[in-house]
């Protein structure tokens, strides 16, 4: 074998090894919340010291219990149905704000549409942390402490900045004739809007669904401060807060949540993430 | 069309924006609306505690290391993601995991592996013989472990988003660049620095700038791992603000201590509108 070929084949290990281990280093704690929530609790509670307990295997058949309690035992699924019930009237109301908003801003052009849009997009790193003093006080203010409508009145603030520049950004790229001609054969703007542009967007719309719903479903920090009562938490509260008693842990049931929350999202977002990404790179990708 | 959301914004954002200055500046406490102004007092109150300058000096260790690491490892895998390979689009799906599950979950998945009794890392570093008998990582109960610890969640989450822009990046550098510096005789170092590098300075400024602020003013990873402590030992302004404003009920320092990530934001988005415009759209 030639110098040539021992230091190609020498690359293309190096180059697997890489892949492997940031494969590793991502799934870790994917895979460690599967073992654990399927495990006996004789199997998970034995204590890193004994070293001929293997922790990465199965010692004992798995089973279900774990997750048979969050079902059954715990507030789980009420959290699910509270993070689903937000997660949709939040969308509504942030495709009622943001696709007129995206359809002006992509249609209004000179300065002050340019200023006006990156002035929306820069509201959406306004974080959390700076406002949600301000908002608790906002919130008991309107009586709506502790409701799942505070969360419904706050949680637009950050999908509507955010979904109003990528529908924008989608907007653009639908040919301004295309309204036009609508308009001459005697369509009203809004007629066109809904006539011809919305129907060409469902792939931008369905985007900004999907966004918006994941970002509510992510979002701690405003449910933390709003929501006291157990049984009207989100599930990104209810699970790291509730579902630990007192000091006691139940890691297998608390895995078994992250995983049957956490995965299904990341799929759908993998599928959508390439127009994310485009939301964030405008102007710096060519 | 452009009103309703520019009202709602004014509203939601812009006004409490306002108001959590105006907080900053009152003795307003949680229970009570009554209030009177204390002008820059919160301010002087909260300079003087260790544990917030702890906590202020906390924020930037977080955020520059993980950023520095976010970046230097979102390069190699950028790099390694750009050839062609078998299960390349699975590799792919399986690396961006992290920056897709809810923080708050994820965070409870590395308290686990982070435990003090049933660490599988602690088990991985005894059976390897680096833990001698005797020896023992308490990850979440000594200060310099805890931060590693918090540092850690931050690149793993951090680091699918500023892979793809990387990626994004990389692949938007024509071929015929690349090219054409071969025929001039570039270099690999040649080629890195003189063109790549530049090339990407927008995109990488992007990465850094989105990661900077996302890791800045995040307060899960802090209150759900150590919740500030040992010892107030690891919080940040976020976490402290939330555990002084809205658990301690004190709305005036809390307020005035979540005023410190401001400076930082408008640096960021300063820099962030002057990096898009160096590239000629938006």
């Amino acid at each position: 074998m030639g110098s040539r070929a021992a230091r190609r084949a020498a690359g293309v290990l190096i180059h697997r090894a890489v892949i492997l281990f940031f494969i590793v280093f991502a799934m870790f704690p994917f895979y460690w919340m599967i073992v654990t929530s399927f495990k006996q609790n004789a199997d998970l509670y034995v204590g890193a010291t004994n070293v001929k307990h293997n922790p990465f295997i199965f010692n004992l058949p798995p089973v279900l219990d774990h997750v048979k309690m969050l079902f059954y035992q715990t507030l789980y699924p009420t959290w699910l149905f509270n993070t689903l019930w937000v997660g949709v009237v939040v969308v509504a109301v942030t495709l009622v704000l943001a696709v007129p908003a995206g359809y002006s801003l992509a249609r209004l052009t000179g300065k002050w549409g340019e200023r006006l849009s990156i002035g929306i997009f820069l509201t959406y790193l306004v974080p959390s942390t700076l406002l949600f003093i301000p908002f608790s006080r906002l919130v008991s203010l309107l009586g709506l402490q502790n409701s799942l409508w505070s969360l419904v009145l706050i949680y637009p603030t950050f999908t509507v900045p955010f979904c109003t520049w990528l529908l924008m950004g989608f907007f653009k790229s639908l040919p301004k004739e295309l309204e036009e001609s609508a308009m001459v054969d005697g369509c009203s703007r809004v007629g066109a809007i809904w006539r011809m542009v919305l129907p060409l967007s469902v792939p931008g719309l369905l985007t900004v669904v999907i966004f918006a719903l994941t970002l509510v479903i992510q979002e701690f920090v405003y449910s933390l401060t709003f929501i006291s009562s157990v049984q009207r938490m989100t599930v990104s509260v209810g699970v790291p807060v509730a579902l630990v008693r007192g000091d006691v842990y139940y890691w297998g049931s608390l895995m078994a949540a992250c995983l049957i929350t956490s995965v299904p999202i990341a799929i759908v977002y993998n599928l959508f993430l390439d127009r994310f990404i485009a939301g964030f790179t405008v102007g710096a990708v060519k | 069309m452009l009103a309703p959301t520019l009202v709602y914004i004014a509203l939601l954002v812009a006004l409490p924006f306002l108001l959590a200055v105006f907080l900053s500046l009152t003795n307003s406490s949680a229970g009570s609306l009554e209030f009177s102004f204390v002008g820059l007092q919160n301010f002087r109150n909260v300079i003087a505690s260790a544990v917030f300058r702890r906590a202020l000096g906390n924020t930037f260790v977080f955020t520059v290391v993980s950023q520095f690491l976010v970046i230097v490892l979102g390069n190699i895998l950028a790099r390694a993601l750009m050839k062609n390979f078998r299960g390349k689009s699975l590799a792919r799906f399986l690396i961006l995991m992290p920056w897709a599950a809810p923080i708050s979950l994820a965070t409870l998945g590395w308290l686990w592996i982070f435990d003090s009794t049933f660490s599988v890392i602690n088990w991985v570093l005894k059976v390897s013989g680096w833990l001698g008998p005797g020896q023992w990582y308490y990850w979440l109960g000594d200060p310099t472990l805890a931060m590693a610890a918090i540092i850690v969640i931050h690149v793993w989450r951090m680091l699918p988003f500023s892979t793809v822009i990387i990626l994004a990046g990389l692949t938007s550098i024509p071929n015929e660049v690349h090219e054409a510096a071969d025929i001039d005789g570039a270099g690999y170092f040649a080629k890195t620095f003189r063109v790549t590098i530049p090339m990407m300075m927008p995109i990488l400024t992007v990465a850094v700038l989105f990661g900077a602020v996302f890791t800045f003013t995040d307060m899960s990873v802090v209150y759900l791992l150590t919740r500030g402590g040992p010892y107030n030992s690891t919080h940040v302004l976020a976490s402290l603000a939330f555990q002084d404003g809205v658990l301690g009920g004190d709305v005036g320092r809390g307020a005035s201590i979540a005023i410190f990530l401001l400076p930082v934001l408008v640096v960021m988005a300063i820099l962030m509108l002057r990096t898009s415009r160096r590239a000629e759209v938006v």
